[in-house]
């Protein structure tokens, strides 16, 4: 199984600090505002949103319909689309249609899934992600690290050398500073924007809205500003009813960065009203389906289609903190990209992805709707392994079990093992095996041996 | 069959229902029912705690001139419900104070809720570097959930409801609170005793 290469990720010191000092902040953050004192119903709402999520998603197609007579009777439209072409489609003829010329974008990792950017600026349509360590990524040509804090591996100086380089900026030494420069560039794009697009952390049924929460303003920029909003999600993001949105909010905040609530929190129901001052003219949301309805089809997995995309699991994983978020194969990082991964994307191109975990369970410990990543995990691996075959490995377990049957010869291989387990040779089928392993160097005598001799 | 009619039917099939079939009863809604003894010292606090300046007053006479004193000289525009003219855009991006009025405030997380059928510009309170809300103290809820058990379809009558939880902040930049990124880095709020 070949698997990536982290020696550079964990040889970098400024790199694993960064990694280190931000998620055990956020967790540190999380553990505060969750606790027993300060929210004594935590673990009632968590059990209340996954049992919300588990029936919307039982029976998805009766919200979606819902949900799209609702926003049709506001005069909005609803895109459905089936992959990742169809929807950055939609946009790029939209784009075309309206002759939008400059695009304003808040996060969205839906966005980033069907890798919308690209598309549009190959059609010549300047696309600017206006999230601040979005934009600070999206200058460098980077993708996101951490779903929440994008550019956590970024230092100020990293920063200030590509807004010199790509913004002509004089070098500056704060995050202050730096927050300014990108806070004077993106004003003028967003004033000057045809079109906006934001990400859907909720769609609510019953009343045709997108919600989009965020800390900075740039989504609410981006869904104001520009004359036509265009709201993309993925066909999970639904819940049944505005009055669920307080359950989810209580635990999207406190589980990303311990906040009771982010700074804003938009709930969007179409276009602009007549009275209303100011507001998009035109109101369009994509539902993006791109894999999503083949993982539903799976009954002991589906919950996997509950996260709210807080980034607790990735804060509190031991793996995830060393090899950060540049060593997984697509957008989804941490443990919650580990399940979503081979259930996208299959499990030929890499079917290490779900045995990169110490199964530590701290992932299911703090995922805020309650998804059993473990568990889902160690399915994906015997997954794996069923479609492997008969490996080395297996025959090597068969050989072991065999042993264990027979304790007199185990007894005597044990024996003779301490004195020659160091000359194992890392040839042959072992090879494999023993380059991704370090052996312990073996004990003078077998524990047997020992016991007798005692 | 259109991309709509194969997502509905793949769902269909994933989950086992016929089209149009009646669905089982969800969970329940929860709401929370919160204290409403000292709604105005809660709201206070948490709102400070977020770094908003607060500012009670017994008039709207007073709020008036409160809202002066936080404004001082600084160039500003105030929505129609605030006494100012017409909408304008530009002003929105150009001046230094934006005054609005507010629908509710949260005591519990110190938060603002705008909804856009009071005919409040969105970019108004989110352009200028510092926002001035000005409120009744009857509109302090205990939590969302009130604002919700009153409104329990609040899209049908705003195209946005902004909840406004304490200064624009980011965190991107090593992890450093920096106020002000995209939206106000400075908030006020105003609240009238007697409204």
């Amino acid at each position: 199984m070949k698997t990536p290469d982290v020696t550079a990720a964990l040889a970098d010191k400024k790199l694993q600090l960064a990694i280190h000092t931000a998620t055990g902040r956020m967790a540190e953050r999380r553990r505060e505002i969750v606790a027993q004192g300060v929210m004594p119903d935590y673990q009632d709402i968590r059990q209340h949103a996954h049992n919300l999520k588990k029936h919307t998603l039982e029976n998805l197609d009766y919200y979606l319909e819902q949900l799209e007579r609702n926003v049709e009777a506001r005069g909005g439209k609803v895109i459905w689309a089936k992959d990742a072409a169809e929807a950055c489609a939609f946009v790029q003829k939209l784009a075309r249609d309206k002759g939008v010329k400059v695009i304003v974008k808040s996060k969205s990792m839906t966005t980033e899934e069907i890798g919308l950017n690209e598309h549009l600026e190959n059609d010549g349509v300047e696309t600017v992600e206006t999230d601040l360590g979005e934009y600070i990524l999206q200058l460098a040509g980077e993708k996101p690290f951490h779903i929440i804090a994008p550019a956590l591996h970024k230092t100020k100086e990293d920063v200030s050398d590509i807004f010199e380089r790509h913004l002509h900026s004089q070098p500056e030494s704060t995050p202050e500073g730096l927050t300014m420069i990108a806070r004077k560039a993106l004003r003028e794009k967003f004033l000057e924007a045809g079109l906006g697009i934001t990400g859907a952390n909720f769609l609510i049924a019953d009343s045709g809205a997108v919600v989009v929460v965020e800390n900075e303003g740039n989504a609410r920029l981006s869904c104001s500003a520009p004359k036509i909003h265009v709201a993309i999600g993925g066909i999970e993001k639904l819940i049944p009813r505005a009055q669920d949105l307080g359950v989810f909010l209580r635990l999207l905040a406190r589980s990303a960065t311990g906040q009771a609530l982010s700074v804003y929190t938009s709930f969007l129901a179409g276009a602009k009203r007549p009275g209303e001052p100011d507001g998009p003219e035109e109101f369009y949301l994509v539902l993006v389906d791109n894999g999503r309805t083949k993982l539903l089809a799976d009954e002991s997995k589906r919950q996997s289609l509950y996260c709210i995309r807080c980034g607790a699991c990735l804060n509190h994983c031991p793996v995830y903190r060393k090899i950060g978020g540049y060593n997984y194969p697509w957008v989804y990082s941490g443990p919650i990209g580990k399940i979503l991964t081979p259930q996208f994307k299959g499990l030929h191109d890499d079917p290490w992805v779900p045995f990169a975990s110490s199964l530590c369970g701290a992932c299911g410990e703090v995922c805020p709707v309650k998804i059993e990543i473990p568990r889902i995990l160690l399915e994906l691996r015997a997954d794996v392994k069923k479609d492997e075959g008969a490996s080395v490995e297996r025959f090597g377990f068969q050989v072991w079990a065999w042993l264990m049957r027979h304790p007199k010869l185990f007894g005597r291989l044990g024996s003779m093992g301490t004195s020659t387990m160091n000359m194992l040779p890392a040839v042959g089928p072992l090879k494999n095996w023993l380059s991704q392993r370090d052996l312990p160097e073996s004990p003078k005598q077998s524990f047997r041996d020992w016991w007798k001799k005692r | 069959m259109t991309s709509r009619d194969e997502i509905l039917t793949a769902i269909r099939a994933a989950v086992k229902r016929q089209p149009g079939a009646p669905i089982p009863e969800p969970p329940p809604v929860l709401l929370r029912e919160g204290a409403h003894e000292t709604l105005l010292e809660q709201f206070v606090a948490a709102f400070e705690a977020l770094a908003g300046h607060a500012v009670v007053v017994t008039t709207a006479a007073e709020a008036n001139a409160a809202v002066k004193t936080i404004v001082n000289g600084r160039t500003f525009a105030a929505s129609s419900k605030m006494g100012g003219g017409e909408f304008s855009r530009d002003a929105c991006a150009t001046v230094d104070v934006g005054i609005t009025s507010a629908d509710y405030a949260l005591a519990d997380t110190g938060s603002l809720v705008l909804l856009t059928e009071s005919a409040e510009s969105r970019l108004l309170s989110l352009l200028p570097p510092c926002h001035i809300a000005v409120i009744g103290r009857s509109k302090i809820v205990p939590s969302l959930d009130d604002v919700f058990r009153t409104r329990a379809l609040p899209g049908e009558t705003s195209s946005a409801v902004t909840i406004v939880t304490g200064p624009s902040r980011t965190g991107d930049i090593e992890m450093r609170l920096v106020r002000g990124v995209h939206g106000p880095g400075e908030v006020h709020v105003v609240i009238i005793d007697e409204m």
